[in-house]
């Protein structure tokens, strides 16, 4: 396939909303049951809110670059019933309205007023941004993944990994954020951020095996159904480039995808827990803020190579100019 | 209930392209708005098309055959295409099948594109919207044409008859007839999409000629050849010409 870039920032960018107001809350939560010395400062949520949300809401423009019919995006709503694609379009603005509460509601103090003991109207508002936060990484996951025909995607994980990096690089941001505004909780959001990315290694890595084993189901015998050992094109039928040339392949050398590979691979991982251990042992708080922009440029890396990898069948068709 | 279809027979397929000019021309014509091209005459042509006649070598020189495959939408029965539409402007219809874009409700996402295993949908550039075939939706059902020309375009323009038009879910229909007595096949079975369409595979064109077809065993006129043959010398009938 050929990696879109308005998909690329998408999916990065409210991966790295999602995994920032899952953060937020975390702490939130870890601080009520009074396993953390929660955040002091009043800005905390309504900032780290305000940056979650302006993540998703580019995330959302760049989707809007992605369409032939841009006006029309509000009929994606309509399938929700069969589409993976449509239940994320509910999911994200029902998601960036439960951020957009939250936020607001630490701004107006409701966390002050509880509704029960021990729980306020925010603390409930968060736990609902939790659950869609976690079902619009499930239908980012399995637009890509109910596609059975394109094996390399079609594995629960890819899901996974889609909630494993959002997660990381949301911490990573929170923790960048938190030495800023809260160096209080800084080492909090540094473990879990290590934490996801060690997971999301574990993850990527396996998916990495797994789709280097992967045999095609699908050949030019099947394509076309003769049972011959040797077929060949020798036309595709026409002689310039189509839809079908331009969409489903990427053009670039099997060199190139190896370095991309190994770049992302190095800038997800490795680099960022350096940069993160350096600046929390370092006392340097500029370093975790290179730590979040390594690791997203790296995942910007991660997901053309995920985009790219995916071989999709009507390629077999599509074989030979003559 | 009714599927159409068509049914393409390989064996006369020429590859003539004639069904993929009569498709561009029909299809570009028609009242759902132009099919776009680029640089129709220039250097890098490309253009939308619904209909694509492809041609693969099979086998290794000198026992080699050559097959042109024509390849447009294959009206799944079960289309992978249709239910992640977003909007629901991909569509099956109930009555007859065939698989359609609504291009008023097309956002042009390309996903409908990317769950097709086999290729078949094109995003127009110019109206922005996923295009594909529509078996001639607009010709097969149309009063004001003779019956003979209630066909898709491709069918119409195809000189050898490799492309067969029918509902493949009548028993008695010739499509039916030419599926079950030909061992017509769909592609890429693996999926389980159940393509609409069918193909009927290559047969080895082969003239079987017994000794006894050339020579009648009692030939009649053979029994003269039992006598004995006459001397070159002996008298003849007309005294001139000799055995």
């Amino acid at each position: 396939m050929r990696p879109a870039p308005s998909v690329i920032l998408l999916t990065t960018l409210i991966g790295v909303g999602q995994g920032l107001f899952a953060a937020l809350y975390t702490a939130q939560v870890f601080d009520r049951i009074g396993l953390i010395q929660g955040p002091t400062s009043p800005v905390f949520y309504p900032l780290g809110c305000a940056i979650a949300l302006a993540f998703l809401a580019v995330g959302l423009g760049a989707s809007f670059f992605h369409l032939g019919r841009p006006e029309r995006a509000w009929r994606a709503a309509a399938m929700w019933r069969t589409s993976w694609l449509s239940r994320e379009v509910i999911v994200l603005p029902a998601f960036m309205s439960c951020v957009f509460l939250y936020g607001m509601g630490h701004y107006l103090g409701w966390p002050q007023h509880r509704i029960v003991p021990g729980v306020d109207a925010t603390l409930v508002i968060g736990a609902l941004g939790i659950v869609l936060c976690a079902l619009l990484f499930l239908c980012t996951g399995m637009i890509y993944a109910c596609l059975k025909f394109l094996q390399e995607w079609h594995t629960p994980l890819t899901v996974i990994n889609y909630l494993l990096f959002g997660s990381a690089s949301g911490l990573m941001l929170a923790t960048a954020y938190a030495a800023i505004v809260e160096p209080g909780v800084v080492r909090f959001f540094a473990a879990w951020a290590v934490g996801f990315t060690l997971a999301a290694l574990v993850g990527r890595g396996a998916s990495l095996v797994r789709n280097a084993r992967l045999k095609p189901r699908s050949t030019l015998q099947t394509a076309i159904g003769v049972k011959h050992p040797r077929i060949v094109q020798s036309s595709q039928g026409f002689m310039g480039g189509s839809f079908n040339t331009r969409e489903f392949f990427h053009d670039m050398s099997s060199a190139w995808m190896r370095s991309v590979k190994w770049m992302f691979l190095l800038a997800v991982f490795p680099i960022p827990l350096a940069l993160l251990a350096a600046g929390l042992l370092g006392g340097v708080p500029a370093l975790l803020a290179v730590a979040f922009l390594v690791q997203y440029a790296g995942l910007l890396a991660e997901r053309w190579f995920f985009f790219a990898q995916a071989n999709h069948p009507q390629n077999l068709y599509y074989q030979r100019i003559s | 209930m009714t599927q159409l279809a068509l049914v393409i027979d390989l064996n006369v397929c020429v590859g003539c392209h004639a069904c993929v000019t009569s498709c561009k021309e029909w299809n570009t014509s028609g009242a759902a708005g132009y099919l776009s091209d680029d640089n129709p005459y220039g250097k890098d042509p490309t253009g939308t098309f619904f209909n694509r006649v492809q041609t693969f070598e099979v086998g290794e020189y000198p026992n080699t055959q050559t097959v042109h495959f024509p390849k447009s939408c294959l009206h799944c029965e079960d289309p992978p295409c249709v239910p992640v539409c977003p909007t629901g402007a991909s569509y099956k219809r109930k009555e007859d099948g065939i698989v359609l874009v609504d291009y008023d409700k097309c956002i042009g996402c390309k996903y409908c594109a990317w769950a097709c295993p086999y290729g078949v949908r094109e995003i127009d550039e110019h109206q922005h919207v996923m295009t594909k075939c529509t078996l001639c939706v607009d010709r097969v059902y149309d009063q004001t044409l003779p019956e003979s020309e209630r066909k898709p375009a491709c069918v119409m323009a195809c000189p050898t008859n490799a492309r067969l038009f029918g509902d493949i879910h009548d028993p008695e229909s010739g499509v039916s007839k030419a599926i079950q007595d030909n061992g017509g096949y769909q592609l890429m079975p693996e999926w389980g999409t159940h393509p609409a369409n069918h193909y009927l595979p290559r047969h080895k064109q082969e003239i079987k000629v017994r000794e006894e077809d050339l020579e009648r065993v009692d030939n009649p006129l053979k029994v003269d050849g039992r006598l004995p043959k006459p001397a070159l010398k002996s008298p003849s009938l007309d005294d001139v010409t000799s055995w």
